[in-house]
């Protein structure tokens, strides 16, 4: 199974669409709830990312019997140094976002922490790839 | 602990789903104003505890089926957001108390 759904830059009231229309589906076809949840979370982290950063971005999620691998993909400013940006605490969102209860510092290292695989690929002024993978059984 | 007898005992405003109440088992509470944090380390079911109240508390909330979403210090939801929680089905309460107050309170309720 394949789903897309598309992110715009800033549409802060949007984030979290696609998490929770995967959850929906995850459900439905019966995965643990707490695999959901890492699934979600990791999901939310990175729309997020895509709406506090980029300027669009498009999410892709193939789902089979034994895991999902979901693929975030922006335009935006890409991330200069990854291994810094993976640092708990390292952010670069703006004040507004900030104010909003975002920004922390904790996006990329929820990610890692939630699921299975995690890849980046990014190019400063073009923008980020990210790959998650997680299996259904652990 | 039923979030009915949360609301009754510590005297909470109800801004949205009041029909649900009777039917919420908390299991406890988290305090936080950083999503991020909310989504790492909050459990199924607590209240969570916030002066955050745009739309995206209700998805944080949703995602990690979080059992209520409580304001503190007098913090009244936007219409939106109320009209997003009735859709979600997830309760949004108020309290005048800060968060260490109303935090501590629900500590008793859950651990004294």
């Amino acid at each position: 199974m394949n789903f897309n759904y598309k992110i715009k830059g800033g549409d802060f009231s949007a984030a979290g669409r696609a998490s929770s229309e995967i959850k929906k589906i995850l459900k439905k076809l019966n995965v643990n709830p707490k695999v959901i949840k890492r699934i979600v979370v990791a999901l939310y982290e990175a729309e997020v990312n895509v709406v506090a950063h980029a300027d669009k971005g498009s999410i892709n999620a193939e789902i089979d019997s034994e895991k999902i691998r979901i693929t975030v993909v922006d335009e935006g400013p890409g991330i200069a140094d990854i291994d810094l940006a993976m640092t708990e605490g390292f952010s670069t969102a703006s004040s507004k976002v900030r104010e909003m209860g975002f920004g922390a510092g904790m996006g990329l290292p929820n990610m890692k922490k939630n699921a299975d695989i995690l890849n980046i690929k990014s190019k400063v002024g073009q923008g980020t790839m990210v790959e998650l993978i997680t299996f259904f059984k652990s | 602990m039923k979030l009915s007898e949360i609301v009754k005992t510590l005297n909470l405003e109800v801004f949205s789903n009041e029909h649900l109440l009777e039917d919420i088992e908390v299991v406890g509470a988290y305090t936080s104003d950083l999503l991020s944090d909310v989504m790492g380390k909050a459990q199924e079911m607590q209240i969570w505890i916030t002066l955050q109240n745009h739309k995206n508390v209700l998805a944080v909330a949703s995602l990690k089926d979080l059992a209520a979403i409580l304001l503190i210090n007098n913090i009244k939801p936007n219409t939106e957001l109320v009209e997003q929680s009735e859709k979600e089905e997830i309760p949004i309460l108020g309290t005048k108390e800060p968060a260490f107050i109303i935090s501590g309170k629900l500590y008793n309720l859950f651990y004294k």
